[in-house]
Parts: C-alpha cells; structure tokens; sequence
C-alpha cells in the first residue's frame, strides 16, 4: 500500500517537472513560457520531495522533515523569481502574444526613449 | 515497484533537463535563458531528491537545499542586472 502511494507521488512529481519543461521548451512567447517552469514544475518538485519525506519517515529512523525545508524554500522563492523574470521582460519590452492595450501603446515612444537606446528593441 | 517507478522518473526528469537546455541555446532573449537555468536548477533538485530515494541514503538533501538556494540567489542577481545595468548599486 505504501509502495503504491510513493510510487504515485513519484511519477505524479516527474510527469509534472517533465510538463513544465516542456512548457518552457514548446509555448510561444516569453510571458506564456514563464508559467510552465513557476507552476508545473515547482508542484512537480513538490510531489516528489512529499515522497522522499513519506519514504524516510517509515524506514523506521523517526520523522525526516529535512525535505520541508527544501519544499517550503522553493514555494516561496519561485513567485519571487517570477515576479522579478517578468518584470525584467517588460522592461526589455519582449515580444508578447496578448495584444497591448492603446495607453500602453500610445505612451510607448517615450518610455521607449527613456529606457532603452535604440528603437530595434521595440517589437511592437 | 519504486524501483521501477523511480527509474520512470529518472528518465522522465531527465528529459525536462534537454528541454530546458535547448531553451538555454536557442532561447532567443536574456530571460528566456535565465528561465532555463532557473528550471534546471529546479530539476537538479528534483534530481537529487529521486537519487537520494534511489539510493536510500538521507545525505543528499543538503545539496538539494543549497543548490535551492544559491539558484535563487543567482535568478535574482541576473534579474536584478536586467533590470537596472548593475547587481549591487
């Protein structure tokens, strides 16, 4: 029974880490891609050390709760690093799918005058 | 059994590595490569979790946890560069 249950997390977590990545490989700009790796990938890793925790906890040594450390780090850093990641990508103006909204558009020569210092980085 | 399951898993984490390392190459601007390295240090972790499952031992996660952190620090100083042309100002 136990067997099973681990078994499960264990290809739960690598079915999602793989989907991630192949998020980020496959989708076709930049701000669709950012959620492939921020969400798939982290519930992946998640899965899987919730089966290295249930594994060493029944061998029979006591409770191993080292894994929460590593669990509880990468949910709280990986919004943080995509929240920084999209922000970097609009400040280089990357190219998006979504269409732009006419203020953005209409205010875009003079930040793009500000911010960066040729027009070829405007692809809009 | 988990055997079987964790040498599936192998296989399947290994396959997320090649993905984000043909971001890495081909990505074709600054943050989509800092996004590839930020997912293969995840998958690193990933990695090294199933390793320390495979091999029974409860030694690894100390380099799963420092690889969690120092990756972090590390998207976060390219970020920061991107951003603002310089990491400490």
């Amino acid at each position: 029974m136990l067997e099973v249950i681990l078994s499960a997390l264990i290809l739960l977590g690598a079915l999602f880490t793989f989907i991630g990545s192949l998020g980020l490989a496959r989708l076709e700009d930049f701000y669709t891609r950012l959620h492939g790796p921020t969400k798939a990938t982290t519930l992946g890793v998640g899965s899987l050390l919730i089966a290295s925790m249930v594994y060493f906890s029944t061998r029979g040594e006591g409770l191993s709760l080292h894994e929460l450390l590593v669990t509880l780090f990468l949910f709280i850093t990986a919004p943080v690093s995509a929240h920084l990641l999209a922000k970097a990508a609009l400040h280089l103006r990357l190219r998006s799918l979504a269409v732009v909204p006419p203020r953005a558009e209409a205010s875009a020569p003079q930040q793009a005058n500000r911010d960066a210092p040729s027009d070829e980085t405007v692809q809009r | 059994m988990l055997s079987t399951a964790v040498s599936i898993a192998f296989l399947l984490v290994g396959a997320a590595f090649v993905m984000a390392l043909l971001r890495l190459l081909y990505g074709p601007d600054q943050p989509d490569r800092i996004l590839a390295l930020d997912t293969l240090y995840v998958n690193t972790v990933a990695l090294l979790v199933l390793l320390g499952i495979h091999l029974g031992s409860a030694l690894y996660f100390e380099a799963a946890l420092l690889i969690a952190m120092m990756g972090f620090v590390g998207t976060v100083a390219l970020c920061k560069y991107l951003l603002r042309g310089d990491i400490i100002e």
